[in-house]
């Protein structure tokens, strides 16, 4: 198909019909409102299904039950909704359902405001939610990146039967871009049949279906946690994803950052660069599992670590973590629905190099 | 001499709102701020504000107030009322915070009967996040959630507030008016004023609808929202008073002989 | 090579639109694009803005603090935009509106009389395309030949409009080309 200028809420509600998903459960909220508005005319085009629920308690709940059919199910919402969604979400994974959840990040506590913000990251990644859980978390930095991300998703949530989200900010939802989408789409990789989906009992051939997460036998409930343990360390090894920008030569500075602020974080190297400040970058693409590895090795030949954050620092404990302590981390971040600046961050590149960074 | 005639109630701020031209929201907040000022009790009063256009009403109303998030207004106004009873309380909440995402809170918290007063605020559409569909919005109605317009097979048929809390048996003030023309208005704040009265008096729990219109994301100049209110939505929405702290409970219908 | 713009104007003057013919003709002729929209709060003020990025190389930040060029149909966005431009860049007044002159000494400036030269097209609402030509006209972003059959295809429902549009757009381009010379 050729390259088209769609906005990353359309691309995105569109990437989840090539995905093949035909069921959307969701609730009005801004900044994501043009992937509901969207699906609510595309999915009736293609015999899909799309139910504005009466809250993201219903909608997340929705999803729980239409998951357990084995149907490809999709939802999204922006912060404050997605907060409502934890129970539910708490419950798929505890019953290992595959669905698809797409947070555009707006910036809070509370109701916040409606602008950018990277604060969801901790709740996110760490179980935002009760138990023991995660889900695969993974972080577009552009319009065709979480067109391709969302369509990936659906095939992950299936091969590991765990819920995937998808975390952009206002500006992946809100800005238009090039997007070209594949004219045929085929799983990446062979995806396991859905015998565990409730699709009826047929006459007692298939063994019956129960979609469930309680086990009152602690016994049981420790092995049903270990095996989600062993899914996650799986998720651990295969599904790391991350970008390298200048990786390969010489540094003084490493910036961390994902998402669109990546993107803010390249126009301040190009000037760096130019003015031959020695700066590289790393950008996160699966939040969890996190690159830990690939951060601590580019970390290695740099003096000075740099995190970049639309958060007051979130993101930056598992860079602690992957460091730990061998490198000096300094911070960058913005709050509220500020975004942070090329101008702000050359800067703060510039103090690092010399010496005042001010350690974090 | 020059003599006042028309005034700003004290129970309003003087500032600018943000709402659209012809957006009757403004109304409303006049009729509660005049009805405040008339009971004498905006001292004491208390207000919780929504998650829709109006929730910046604590910029609109010279008393206290606590943001409530999407749809628990009824909640947050119960712990203030149970909290502290001789302070006067009220929501102010619109038709997707109140009969979709707030369904629960509303419900309960006029089944407990708690002496707070609702404003509940009707305009068939989500104003805030952009013009989807509504719990009220009229069939066949298009909205950016159903642009081919309410299908009462999926969507089911418009929720009418005032009927379903009238339809509990715990004692209540319910009443429904509309906020589109004069006339109207003047019987929408009686309305309002005897809900405040009732809570006042510590009587029952009080909710007063009032349809309101959306010119903005209806689509329609505001004259032509007042009449699209009128032809469309008042059929539909009868005004009156549905249940009063005397009312009994509705009895069934007998069966007829055949079934 | 980077082109980027922010364009500003009350709602309804078609400012986002012609924010998105721009980034359809850099994508059309194979450029790097993003259009970002303003959101949020500030919309209410019926002040609206967009941000335009064309470039040879994928495109870094869509978000620009200091833009090369600015494009201001009313007086709010050249007050609110004009401190913001790059030493160096472009300021384009809609001169019908905007009754001051650029503070600013180390830009150039250019006065196009936008909604004049469309009123004397007969196409009033055409003052978006003239400020769309004359910005190609003075930076050449993108082709000209690109932006006809873009104008085209925007106004294939309404074909009175094209010829007219096609117009009111180099009426503007000549503006943008003279005033760079
Ligand atoms: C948990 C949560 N979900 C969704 C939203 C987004 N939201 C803000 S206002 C609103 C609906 C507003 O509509 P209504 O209550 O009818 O009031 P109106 O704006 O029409 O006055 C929604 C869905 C939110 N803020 N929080
Ligand atoms: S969007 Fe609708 S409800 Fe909100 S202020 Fe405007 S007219 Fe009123």
């Amino acid at each position: 198909m050729a390259k088209k200028l769609m906005k990353g809420a359309e691309a995105i509600g569109e990437a989840a019909i090539r995905a093949g998903c035909r069921l959307f459960f969701g609730y009005p909220i801004t900044p994501q409102n043009e992937i509901p508005e969207y699906l609510s005319h595309r999915l009736p085009q293609v015999g899909g299904t799309f139910v504005q629920a009466e809250s993201e308690v219903a909608a997340s709940n929705m999803l729980y039950g239409a998951a357990g059919t084995g149907e490809r199910v999709f939802t999204s919402s922006s912060s404050p909704g997605i907060s409502l969604m934890q129970e539910a979400i708490s419950y798929m994974a505890g019953s290992q359902l595959p669905v698809v959840i797409v947070n555009i990040m707006r910036a809070g506590p509370g109701l916040g405001g409606i602008l950018p913000a990277q604060g969801d990251y901790l709740q996110s990644t760490k179980g935002g939610g009760h138990g023991d859980y995660r889900l695969l978390v993974l972080a577009p930095n552009s319009v065709q990146e979480a067109a391709d991300l969302v369509i990936e998703a659906f095939d992950l949530a299936d091969y590991y039967r765990n819920p995937v989200l998808v975390v952009g900010d206002g500006l992946i939802g809100q800005m238009m871009e090039p997007v070209e989408f594949k004219d045929d789409y085929a799983p990446v990789r062979p995806l396991p049949p859905k015998t565990w989906a409730s699709t009826g009992h047929t006459g007692g051939e298939k063994p019956r279906s129960i979609i469930n997460s309680l086990f009152l036998d602690p016994e049981v409930l420790e092995k049903h946690n270990q095996a989600l343990q062993a899914k996650y360390a799986e998720m651990e090894k295969n599904e790391i994803r991350y970008e390298g920008y200048g990786l390969d030569g010489d540094y003084d500075v490493l910036i961390v950052a994902y998402g669109t602020v990546a993107r803010v974080c390249q126009t301040a190297m190009e000037e760096l660069e130019a003015d031959g400040v020695r700066v590289a970058m790393i950008r996160p693409i699966s939040l969890y599992p996190y690159p830990s590895q690939a951060v601590r090795e580019a970390a290695e030949k740099a003096s000075g670590v740099l995190v970049v954050e639309l958060s007051a620092g979130q993101m930056i404990e598992d860079v602690r973590l992957a460091l730990e302590g061998r490198r000096p981390i300094h911070f960058h971040g913005r709050t509220g629905g500020m975004l942070a600046t090329p101008e702000e961050i050359v800067d703060k590149v510039r103090r690092i190099v010399e010496g005042r960074g001010g350690k974090s | 001499m020059i003599q006042t005639v028309f005034q700003k109630p004290d129970s309003l701020a003087s500032v600018i709102t943000h709402y659209c031209p012809g957006c009757t929201h403004g109304v409303i907040h006049r009729m509660v701020g005049e009805v405040l000022d008339e009971l004498g009790v905006r001292d004491r009063t208390v207000g919780v504000s929504p998650v829709g256009c109006s929730v910046l009403a604590y910029n609109y109303f010279e008393t206290d107030f606590h943001e409530a998030s999407h749809g628990r207004a009824p909640a947050v106004a119960t712990g203030i009322k149970r909290a502290r009873p001789d302070l006067i309380v009220f929501a102010y909440q619109g038709d997707g915070d109140l009969a979709s995402i707030g369904m629960g809170e509303i419900i309960h918290c006029a089944n407990r009967g708690e002496k707070i007063t609702v404003i509940f605020v009707n305009n068939a559409i989500y104003g805030m996040t952009g013009g989807q569909m509504a719990p009220t919005t009229m069939p066949n109605q298009v909205a950016t959630t159903c642009p081919m317009g309410r299908d009462v097979e999926q969507a089911g048929w418009p929720i009418r507030m005032a009927e379903l809390v009238s339809a509990l048996r715990t004692p209540a003030y319910v009443a429904r008016a509309s906020s589109h023309s004069p006339l109207h208005t003047v019987q929408a704040k009686a309305m309002i004023r005897r809900a405040f009265q009732y809570q006042v008096e510590g009587t029952c729990f009080s909710m007063v609808e009032v349809l309101s219109t959306c010119p903005t994301n209806w689509g329609l100049p505001p004259n032509e929202a007042d009449r699209w209110l009128e032809e469309q939505m008042m059929p539909y929405y009868p005004l009156g008073v549905f249940k009063t702290p005397d009312g009994r409970d509705r009895a069934p219908k007998p069966l007829p002989a055949d079934e | 090579m980077q082109n980027d713009v922010i364009i500003a104007g009350f709602g309804g003057q078609g400012v986002m639109l012609i924010g998105k013919m721009l980034a359809y003709a850099g994508m059309n002729q194979g450029k790097e694009v993003s259009w970002l929209p303003s959101y949020g709060p500030e919309m209410r003020g019926g002040t609206s803005n967009c941000t335009v990025v064309i470039s040879d190389k994928p495109v870094a930040s869509p978000v620009i603090q200091s833009p090369r060029a600015l494009l201001a149909m009313n007086l709010p966005s050249l007050d609110k935009f004009e401190p913001r431009v790059k030493p160096g860049g472009l300021i384009l007044i809609n001169s019908s509106l905007i009754k001051r002159d650029a503070v600013r000494t180390d830009v150039r400036v250019l006065k196009v009389p936008a909604n004049d030269v469309a009123n004397e097209l007969d196409n009033p609402k055409g003052a978006n395309m003239v400020a769309l030509g004359a910005y190609v006209g003075a930076t050449r972003a993108v082709d000209v030949a690109e932006m006809e059959a873009l104008i085209r295809k925007t106004f294939a429902a309404k074909p009175k409009l094209i010829d007219r549009n096609i117009e009111a757009f180099h009426r503007g381009y000549a503006i943008g080309e003279a005033g760079v010379k």
